[in-house]
């Protein structure tokens, strides 16, 4: 196909949004603002959707394909399963082996490699390992099998980490004494910092998580305006939030301005969620550091439990092989992760890694980059790409 | 995991516990609501509400043109059989 026939193509999708007519329009705007923007031709705008959940509909809706040349999205390190190192899978499997224990975890982690296998092969050599929807869920399990060990594998940036602290909350509240919680929750903010000191960095602007944002609020991204001169714009995650976001954040760029906007305010309190912040506080401390797969260690980026509830805690309850252990060599990720390189031209993408079997991180949920790529990305790509998808 | 669920708070289970029933798509599950409970306001004033519910917890009020869409966006998104299914 021809770029002008590829175009067209992906214009049919605008006809299922919601609103065709205004998703015209807004594109429309973005092309007009991109134009007046002058870069040197062989550098287009960088703009990163940092939240998992965009880069998700961003591929379902062809939006990529809608925008002008000069733009290119840059897909972000916000799936935290995506993002979960193979030494935390090893951990999580180590827990799991022990007798008289039920390991409850949601059901998108079951196929995140570890060094040697996943929670789902762990599964099916026997391990008592229980898919469950909600935290709570784990605390029930907990309640029903007193003579058991219940392990929750926490898991999630800010959206799902005042959950895992009420949970723990709860669980003290009822003096449960066979509940422990093994803490994998992130947090995003000290890994756009660290990205954004790294002296490569190419992105112009961000589209910022919506739903993490429901929690903590704008603040917490204040410095990404007033130290790094990038604007941020938190968005909603209908298609045509994401093209409003996207000329919101162009626009910035053409006047010389770095703010924090919010696009999406019917969610997005501008304080956050008061009751989530102060579960989260009470339960959970920062780490010195903690591992991300593609992106290695970045300080302050995890959480563990405080001391005050250190007998939930199963990094103290268990020991843990606890080991880093490095990515495949030929993996990718980190270089996709900064938007220096795109999936398709990973040497492994659609060769040896591919969403049946994941060697990096970003093919194993349909929130990573690549995985979305092998999915719905144009084929032609793919096919120069030498894939087999 | 980022999207969360639309669900109807149709009956307070446990004031104390702020433990709710809501009902999405006729699928029905307990909720936790503690996140957007307001101090001072009883949790019986919520019934009839929208609420974006992520891993078991309401974590925001919505309005039900905001749920419908996007309940309609998840289904686009091949994601709403995923989110359902844990629910049963
Ligand atoms: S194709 Fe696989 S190895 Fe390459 S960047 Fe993507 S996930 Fe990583």
């Amino acid at each position: 196909m021809t770029p002008v026939e590829q175009k067209e193509t992906a214009m049919q999708y605008v006809d299922e949004f919601r609103d065709p007519a205004l998703a015209k329009s807004l594109l429309k705007q973005i092309a007009r603002v991109a134009a007046q923007i002058s870069r040197p031709a062989n550098r287009p705008l960088q703009i990163m959707e940092v939240c998992g959940g965009h880069t998700h509909a961003i591929f379902r809706y062809g939006i990529e394909q809608l925008l002008p040349p000069n733009i290119e999205l840059v897909h972000g390190p916000g799936c935290p399963v995506c993002v979960l190192p193979m030494g935390r899978v090893d951990d999580c499997i180590a827990i799991a082996e022990q007798p008289d224990l039920i390991l409850a975890t949601f059901g998108d982690a079951m196929r995140v490699p570890g060094s040697k296998k996943s929670l789902l092969q762990a599964k099916a050599e026997g391990c008592d390992i229980r898919i469950v929807y909600s935290p709570m869920d784990a605390l029930e399990l907990a309640r029903q099998n007193p003579l058991k060990r219940v392990v929750f594998f926490g898991l999630g940036f800010e959206t799902t980490m005042p959950s895992t602290a009420l949970t723990l909350l709860q669980a003290e509240q009822e003096g449960l004494s066979n509940f422990y919680l093994f803490s994998n929750h992130i947090t995003i903010i000290p890994t756009l910092r660290a990205m954004l000191e790294e002296p490569d960095m190419s992105i112009d602007g961000f589209l910022g998580p919506g739903h993490v944002s429901m929690v903590i609020g704008e603040a917490p991204y204040d410095f990404i305006a007033s130290e790094f001169n990038r604007p941020l714009v938190i968005s909603g995650f209908e298609p045509l939030d994401m093209l409003q976001s996207l000329l919101m954040v162009l626009q910035q760029i053409s006047r010389g301005e770095a703010r924090i906007e919010n696009q999406y305010r019917r969610i997005v309190n501008s304080a956050g969620n008061d009751p989530a912040q102060r579960a989260v506080e009470a339960v959970f401390e920062l780490r010195e550091h903690f591992e991300w797969r593609g992106l290695g260690s970045i300080d302050h980026s995890g959480v563990r439990i405080r001391e005050r509830f250190a007998r939930f805690d199963a990094e103290r309850e268990f020991a843990l092989p606890n080991q880093s252990i490095v990515d495949p060599a030929e993996c990718q990720c980190g270089e996709v992760l900064k938007g220096q390189l795109k999936p398709v031209n990973c040497r492994l993408f659609g060769k040896t890694c591919t969403p049946d079997k994941p060697m990096g991180a970003l093919m194993v949920s349909s929130e990573g980059a690549c995985a979305a790529y092998f999915k719905y990305g144009a084929p032609q790509l793919i096919a120069t790409a030498g894939g087999e998808g | 995991m980022c999207l969360g669920v639309p669900g109807q708070i149709i009956e307070i289970l446990d004031p104390q516990l702020n433990t709710a029933l809501i009902a999405v798509s006729g699928v029905r599950r307990q909720v936790n609501l503690t996140c957007v409970i307001t101090e001072g306001v009883q949790p019986s004033a919520l019934v009839g509400s929208w609420v974006l519910v992520h891993v078991g917890f309401a974590m925001s009020l919505i309005d039900e043109d905001e749920a419908n869409k996007t309940l309609q966006l998840l289904a686009e998104l091949d994601e709403l059989k995923d989110a359902l299914q844990p629910l049963q």
